[in-house]
This record gives structure tokens, C-alpha cells and sequence, in this order.
């Protein structure tokens, strides 16, 4: 085991990672491990924009876009925070196009803005431009331009080190007469791929950015490394994980495989169909039928395959044709989604319905943290060094269902002020010492997953926990379907500790590493279930059919997951105790969430 | 929040059209036999290569990242390769296909002979480290020296540095790089020569020379004037054959070579 001492170590190299890491490497000794090669890391799957209220081409400004914010998440947005990405992002968007982002244009020659779903002038009045982008690869240049910036700023990174623990230390502090538990951060463990070693890093200040959980569904937007490791990390340390319940599933994912078309396909016209060739959503939503919001369309395209006017051998996606529209105008609008399709269907979009079904796309809740980024360790304390930023972290900004264009938006607002205030930090703080045998957690953990040998396998026991996942945590959830979950979790939990991984080797162990994010996958769904059994409500993209509305008398407030340490006899369920934390209202009182 | 409606309380749609009867309901999703012959490399037990055959069944529109899963998640755990998206932008898991650079994750086996055996190997001309999974320092080091970033002489501007759709347009292609080595490792003369830069670097270096807010051209241009830039390119096309975004590589180096001839003269 090596041991590696930095000012700031950040845990990931997406969007808000390397923006942070811009900010941090300038001020202090800076390392980023991450498990994947920067330009690897799932930002750049993103297409769509990154919203700022620039007025580049009509009149906007962020106070509309905090509105829309608010009124997107279904008033679970902490309005202080929204308030401050609206107001941010000008410059967010600004520092992107100096470092080089090559951002489409206007005929002026100033950033292009188009419209996205949710965002409106003079709050709710119409559609504003408001997201800036470049083509339909806006991610993918974020991601670029960061790492360009990242490589011209020297950032030390240490790619494909998997991080697995985080090391914590309780210390008893006495304020105003009051003892309490603060916990302190003092460094990460993390595992090599090329190698096999165990490296630990000791730090000042501890960014978490390790993106997204889209794992733990079977149809999912998200990359098969995006398992949750950050927020599993830091839940298994006692930290809270707030507003698991909910999670986003975007429409229109290519059926069976997850991969996204964007919203802009039925923008431009196409239509949902179901296997009797009907346009369904003329049932669920009149009049704006399939523009409907993504919450409402996603569910009615699972009721249809729910009442038997599913398509395909197994009655289990619906179409989505856009056959009536000109070829040329689909080339000119939608290249992604005709390249999507042929490439990975083999439909020819111009002629055939391209077959779709929800799929799991964003993860609203995660690692709390204030508006500076400080990670909380319970309602009211932040833990200091300890920070998160990106889809990992849960500000928040999105509350129960984030708009289209705020998450790349969130990474680099939120990422920046990481970096900026992990830096500062550190530079006033001293280490905290490394416990004794800072590894053993983590050496434990590899060994019994290398040696133990009851013979089952990951690979299965992780589709099975997508397909229950699926099934009944998706779309539509009732107490029923959510203690089915728990109960299959239960059962998978029992497997996992008879799984039988082959790759006995150091070098390249992906079958080790795959065996642990299982475990990271076990623990998540089972966070999310909980607090979706107990939010008897239903709300942005968290819907009960047993509790149909919005109940803000009983939950306008966030839910902070805590794991129960083994023994402890405080109220709980499948090991987690739910508690609470308020929601910030500056501005705006809650309204109907209606289009 | 309102519930949904459900069918018996709402109108019947009534845009409905007639679906061919594949397209709808009922039928079955094919499968196929397919051989994936892999070629095997693990230090940690032999220094040998080895090809490997694999027997599997695969559905429809599978991908060889699908196969490759199906070996390793249900037969050999040890089968080791790097992907992430699994749709084609992350740039992980460029490998040699049937003699063929492409990314595993967006080749149909449908659309390779699936009579014969279909070969997976690593890509060529950097270190193997393990199966499929190769050193790609030697890749991202020829990258770093182009100076892969926005540089400029003037003072910054309060708002965005303004570029016409057309100064835009000129580099568009060339931003659309996801850094897989499918065209470099392609590259006959980089295997020979290692320290040749390799396409993606010019790739890079185009992606900054011809962006009209950028002031270091004549920097990056020096650089790949360099016995190891450029002018090693022999023009064989196969970059250009290689890359899963459609990049024009070959044509992007001629430009780069271009400007440095006429920054020349
Ligand atoms: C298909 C798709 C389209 C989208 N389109 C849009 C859009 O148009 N607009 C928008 O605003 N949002 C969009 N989103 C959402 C947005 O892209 C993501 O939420 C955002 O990019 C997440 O960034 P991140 O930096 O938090 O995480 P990521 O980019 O996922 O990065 C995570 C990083 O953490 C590292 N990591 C993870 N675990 C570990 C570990 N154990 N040890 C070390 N490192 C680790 C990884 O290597 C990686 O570098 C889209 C998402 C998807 C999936
Ligand atoms: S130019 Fe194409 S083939 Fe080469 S690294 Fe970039 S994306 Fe890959
Ligand atoms: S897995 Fe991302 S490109 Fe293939």
C-alpha cells in the first residue's frame, strides 16, 4: 500500500470533477482519481444545452429561470440554491466559451440559444431560448473543453483509480454547552486497475464527483460505470443521501437498450404510437398530447404496455413514428436519433416506427450539500474538507424532477465552487490524521469478495435487481410493488455474499470491480425504495398510484436516508432511518405543477 | 399533480393508423450462433497470446459489446476490455474487429459474416496490458503535445469572444473527436514508428489551428512540422476508414499540412 498526501483530492473527473479541479489546481496541490479516463466519464453523452439566461436572442433573466427551476422540481427545490445557478450560470456559461468551448452561433456571431421543455419567459408565459449548445454534442464538448483546460493547467490526475472507501473519523465537540458528533474527513482508499494496489490519499479537502446510479434500473440513459460508488461511499460512512425517491425517467429511450433520443423528436412532430397504431397520448393528455411533461408521457407509454397494447415479441415498448415527416427535415433536425436508431435497431426511421420505452436517466437526489458544497452530515452540519458537486450531490437544485439543460449547468456552477472553496479551505486546515491501518476497511471488503465461493454470479444477481427495479420502482410504484423490492433486495444481499468471482489476478480485475459496484447498486436501490415507501405522496418524478397527489401538508420537506449501524435499535426499515430536512422557500409559494 | 387517466375514462384516440403485423405485436426476436474468436493475453499467467473461440447465441440486433458482456458475464469472468456508454461517444472499447479498428459497442454482429468465426483483438501499435485492454499513455502523451487548448494573446473580453457560424463551421468536424485511437492505432506508419504523433494528435492540433478565436497556430503548426508530424502521413486512408464519427482524418491532416506549406512560402 502507497500513501499519497495532497491538498485537495477530488473522487472523479466528469463535469463538475474537472471543473472543480480547474479551479482547485490553480490555488492548491490538487490530485483527481477516477475510475475511468476523464474524457471517458458520462458527461459527454449529454446532447441537448446548458441553460443560462444570457438574452442572446430574446429577452430573459434569471430570476424566469429560477422560477422555472422551482416550478419544474414541484416546489422540493431549495430556492436560495436554484437562485444562485440561475444567476451563475451566465458566467458559467461565459467561462466555457473563453476556455474554448466551441458553442453553435448567432448570425451576430454571439452563442446561439434554442428552447428546451420547461423553460419560459415571464414565468410560464411561453417558451424562451434559453439553452446554449453545440450541435446535439453539448456535453461531449464540455467534457473536452474541461479536460483541454484541465491538460493546459497541469492537473495531476490518477486515472483508472477506483476510489472505495472514504476515511472518517468522529470527533465529540462541545458547542454553546451542546456535545455533538462531528465527523472529519481525512482521506480516500483507492484501488489501482492497472496493479491491483491500494493507494491512500491524505487531504485537506475531499471532493466527491462521481456522477450518477442510472445502474440500478435495467433500462437506463446511463453508462455501465455509472454505479453510484460516490454516494454508496459516503451512505456506508454514516453520511445521509437525501431525496433517493427520486429519480427521472426520461421517454423516449431506444427500448431495450436505455440510449436516449432527445426531447427534440417529437418537438419536431413525431408521435407515440401503440401496437393498435393508436396515438395514445390523445387519451392521457388531450390537448397537448404528446408534448405533454416527460413525467406524465413516460407514464402513459407504461400504461399502455401495462394494459396489453405493448409492441414487439414481448408486447414491451411503444413506437415512436416519425414516418409522416420528411426525410429531409429529419436529417436537417434529428440526425442523432435516425443514426441512434439504424445503428443500434436497424430501423430506418424514415420508413418504420423506432420502437421506445422509458428509461433511467437522472438522479435528483444524492450526497446533500449547502450552496458552497459542503457535504452535510445531517440537517443543520456540514462535515469541514468534505464536499460534492455534480449528479452525485443533491444541492438542491432540481428537487423532485430537474428541467432538461440544468444539470450541465449544475456540474459547472456547482463544480467551480467546489473547487474553489475545497482549495481555500485546505489552505487554512491541517490534515487529519489517517486512522490506524487507513486500508483495512477496503482490504476486507476485496478479500471477501476475491475468496468467497458459494458460486453465484454477479452478472446475474445484478439483472435480476434491474429487472425488479423496473418492474416495480419505475413509473408507477404502490406500497406492494416497493416491498417487493425490498424483499428481492433482501434475498440479493443474501446471495451477494456467495458470489463466486473468476478473476483471481491483480492486473485489470474489472470482474473484482464489477463485483464491488454491485454492492454499491444492492445498497442504492434499497435507499431509493425506502424513501419512496415512505414519501406517501406523489410528486415530479416520484408518482404512487396508491397516493396520486401532491401532499405539501405532510411532504414538502427533503428525506435524508441514514444507514443504521448494525445493532442500533432506532426506528427504521431494511436497515435505513428516514429523517427530514426543510425545504428553502425565498420567493416563490407553492402553485399547481401545470403546463 | 394530477393521476393519469386511464383508457376506460378517456376518449378513444382517434389518429390511429394500421401497423404491419411485425411491427406490432406477437412474432419472435431472432437469434443466431455466432463464434467470437478472442485473442487472449494475461502476463499474470502466460506471456503467450492465445486465440480463444467462443460459442454463443446472440439476439438481434446484438453488438460484439453485447457477445463480449455474454462471454464475460456468464462464462469467463477474467475477459477483461474497457467500455462505458455503450453508444458509441465515450471512446473506450476501440478494438480490432474481423481486422477492422471500431468500437465494439457500435458493431452489429448482423452486419459481420456470422458464418465464419468473428476475430476480437486488441488494437494494435500501443502495449497490451491485458486482452483487449491496452496502454493508452503513449496515445494521450502525443495529445498533451499539441497543446490541446484555447490560447490567446489579447486581453480577455467581459462577454464571449464573438465567431461568426461560418469561423464556427470550419473546425466542426474536427470537434467531434472522442479520443479512441481507432484511427492512430489504424495507422501502419504508427506501428511502425511509435513516435509518430498519429492521426488523433492532428486531429487535435486542426481542431485549434483552424479556430478562428485561437492565436497559437503557428505554435502547433511547428510542432507537427516536426520529423514525427505530418509529413510521416502517407495517406492510406485508413484513419478516415477507422473513425466512428465520421471524421474526414485524412482530410484534416492535408489541411494541416497545407498550412504549413503556405505559412511557409
Ligand atoms: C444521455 C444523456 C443525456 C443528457 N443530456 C443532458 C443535457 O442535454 N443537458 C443537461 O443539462 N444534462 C444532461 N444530462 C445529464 C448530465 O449529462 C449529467 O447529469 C452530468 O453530466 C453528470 O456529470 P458529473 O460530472 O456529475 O458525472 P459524470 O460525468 O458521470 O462523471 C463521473 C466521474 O466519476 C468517476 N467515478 C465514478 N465512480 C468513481 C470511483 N468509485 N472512483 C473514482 N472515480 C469514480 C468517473 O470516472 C467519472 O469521471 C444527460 C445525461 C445523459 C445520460
Ligand atoms: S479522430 Fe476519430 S478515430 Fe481518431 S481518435 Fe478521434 S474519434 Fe477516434
Ligand atoms: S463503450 Fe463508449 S464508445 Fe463504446
Amino acid at each position: 500500500m502507497q500513501v499519497h498526501k495532497y491538498d485537495v483530492v477530488i473522487v472523479g473527473a466528469g463535469g463538475a470533477g474537472m471543473r472543480a479541479a480547474i479551479e482547485s489546481g490553480q490555488r492548491a496541490r490538487t490530485a483527481v482519481l477516477t475510475k475511468l479516463y476523464p474524457t471517458r466519464s458520462h458527461t459527454g453523452a449529454a446532447q441537448g444545452g446548458m441553460c443560462a439566461a444570457l438574452a442572446n436572442v430574446e429577452e430573459d433573466n434569471w430570476e424566469w429561470h429560477t422560477f422555472d427551476t422551482v416550478k419544474g422540481g414541484d416546489y422540493l427545490v431549495d430556492q436560495d440554491a436554484a437562485e444562485i445557478m440561475a444567476k451563475e450560470a451566465i458566467n458559467a456559461v461565459l467561462d466555457l466559451e473563453k476556455m474554448g468551448l466551441p458553442f453553435n452561433r448567432t448570425p451576430e456571431g454571439r452563442i446561439d440559444q434554442r428552447r428546451f421543455g420547461g423553460h419560459t419567459r415571464d414565468h410560464g408565459k411561453a417558451p424562451v431560448r434559453r439553452a446554449c449548445y453545440a450541435a446535439d454534442r453539448t456535453g461531449h464538448m464540455i467534457l473536452q473543453t474541461l479536460y483541454q483546460n484541465c491538460v493546459k493547467h497541469n492537473v495531476e490526475f490518477y486515472n483508472e483509480y477506483y476510489v472505495l472507501d472514504m476515511l472518517m473519523v468522529d470527533e465529540e465537540v462541545t458547542v454553546d454547552g451542546v456535545t455533538r458528533i462531528q465527523k472529519r474527513v481525512a482521506g480516500v482508499v483507492s484501488y489501482d486497475l492497472a496493479s491491483g494496489e491500494l493507494h491512500v490519499f491524505q487531504a485537506k479537502s475531499i471532493i466527491f464527483a462521481t456522477g450518477g446510479a442510472g445502474k440500478v434500473f435495467k433500462t437506463t440513459s446511463n453508462a455501465h460505470t455509472l454505479t453510484g460508488d460516490g454516494m454508496g461511499i459516503a451512505f456506508r460512512r454514516g453520511i445521509p443521501l437525501e431525496d433517493m425517491e427520486f429519480f427521472q425517467f426520461h421517454p423516449t429511450g431506444l427500448a431495450g437498450l436505455g440510449i436516449l433520443l432527445s426531447e427534440a423528436a417529437r418537438g419536431e412532430g413525431a408521435i407515440l404510437r401503440n401496437s393498435e397504431g393508436e396515438r395514445f397520448m390523445e387519451r392521457y393528455a388531450p390537448t397537448i398530447k404528446d408534448l405533454a411533461p416527460r413525467d406524465i408521457v413516460a407514464r402513459s407509454m407504461a400504461n399502455e404496455v401495462r394494459e396489453g397494447r405493448g409492441c414487439g415479441p414481448n408486447k414491451d415498448y411503444v413506437l415512436l413514428d416519425l414516418t409522416h415527416l420528411e426525410p429531409a427535415h429529419i436529417d436537417a433536425k434529428l440526425p442523432d436519433i435516425t443514426e441512434f436508431a439504424r445503428t443500434y435497431l436497424g430501423v430506418e426511421p424514415y420508413t418504420e416506427p423506432v420502437p421506445v420505452f422509458p428509461t433511467a436517466h437522472y438522479a435528483m437526489g444524492g450526497i446533500p450539500t449547502n450552496v458552497k458544497a459542503e457535504v452535510l452530515q445531517d440537517s443543520d452540519n456540514v462535515i469541514p474538507g468534505l464536499y460534492a458537486a455534480g449528479e452525485v450531490a443533491c444541492v438542491s437544485v432540481h428537487g423532485s424532477n430537474r428541467l432538461g439543460t440544468n444539470s450541465l449547468l449544475d456540474i459547472n456552477v456547482f463544480g467551480k465552487r467546489a473547487g474553489i472553496a475545497a482549495a481555500e479551505y485546505s489552505l487554512t486546515a491541517d490534515f487529519v490524521d489517517l486512522p490506524a491501518d487507513p486500508e483495512a476497511y477496503t482490504v476486507e471488503l476485496l478479500n471477501h469478495v476475491r475468496t468467497s465461493d458459494g458460486g453465484e454470479k454477479v452478472a446475474l444477481i445484478r439483472k435480476e435487481l434491474q429487472d425488479t427495479m423496473d418492474a416495480n420502482m419505475q413509473v408507477f410504484r404502490t406500497a406492494e410493488s416497493l416491498n417487493k423490492v425490498l424483499s428481492d433486495i433482501a434475498s440479493f444481499e443474501e446471495r451477494y455474499q456467495r458470489i463466486t468471482v473468476q478473476d483471481k489476478g491483480k492486473r485489470f480485475n474489472l470482474d473484482l470491480l464489477e463485483a464491488v459496484e454491485l454492492g454499491f447498486l444492492l445498497e442504492l436501490a434499497k435507499v431509493m425504495t425506502v424513501a419512496a415507501l415512505h414519501r406517501e405522496e406523489s410528486r415530479g418524478g416520484h408518482f404512487r398510484e396508491d397516493f396520486p397527489e401532491r401532499d405539501d401538508e405532510n411532504f414538502m420537506k427533503h428525506s435524508m436516508a441514514y444507514k443504521v449501524a448494525e445493532g442500533a435499535n432506532a426506528e427504521h426499515t431494511a436497515g435505513i432511518r428516514l429523517g427530514t430536512k426543510p425545504v428553502v422557500f425565498t420567493r416563490y409559494e407553492p402553485m399547481v405543477r401545470k403546463y | 399533480m394530477s393521476p393519469i387517466e386511464t383508457a376506460e375514462t378517456a376518449p378513444e384516440p382517434a389518429s390511429k393508423i394500421e401497423l404491419p403485423a411485425h411491427i406490432g405485436g406477437g412474432g419472435e426476436i431472432p437469434t443466431f450462433d455466432i463464434t467470437l474468436r478472442v485473442r487472449r493475453y494475461n502476463p499474470e499467467v502466460s506471456e503467450d497470446f492465445v486465440w480463444e473461440d467462443y460459442e454463443l447465441t446472440m439476439y438481434g440486433t446484438d453488438r460484439v459489446l453485447d457477445a463480449l458482456h455474454k462471454i464475460k458475464w456468464e462464462h469467463d469472468g477474467s475477459l477483461s476490455f474497457r467500455r462505458s456508454c455503450a453508444h458509441g461517444v465515450c471512446g473506450s472499447d476501440a478494438m480490432r474487429i474481423n481486422g477492422r479498428n471500431r468500437l465494439a459497442c457500435k458493431t452489429l454482429l448482423k452486419d459481420l459474416d456470422t458464418k465464419k468465426p468473428i476475430t476480437v483483438e486488441a488494437i494494435k501499435g500501443l502495449p497490451v496490458e491485458k486482452d483487449l485492454i491496452v496502454d493508452m499513455e503513449p496515445f494521450f502523451q502525443s495529445y498533451r503535445e499539441i497543446m490541446p487548448f484555447l490560447i490567446n494573446k489579447g486581453h480577455e473580453p467581459t462577454k464571449e469572444r464573438l465567431q461568426s457560424a461560418e469561423e464556427r463551421a470550419r473546425f466542426d468536424d474536427t470537434t467531434k473527436c472522442i479520443l479512441c485511437a481507432a484511427c492512430t492505432s489504424s495507422c501502419p506508419v504508427f506501428w511502425t514508428d511509435g513516435q509518430y504523433f498519429g492521426p488523433a494528435a492532428i486531429v487535435n492540433a486542426h481542431r485549434f489551428i483552424f479556430d478562428s478565436r485561437d492565436d497559437a497556430g503557428d505554435m502547433r503548426l511547428e510542432i507537427l512540422n516536426d520529423k514525427e508530424g505530418v509529413w510521416r502521413c502517407r495517406t492510406t486512408f485508413n484513419c478516415t476508414e477507422a473513425c466512428p464519427r465520421g471524421i474526414q482524418v485524412t482530410q484534416a491532416i492535408s489541411e494541416v499540412k497545407q498550412a504549413i506549406l503556405s505559412r511557409q512560402v
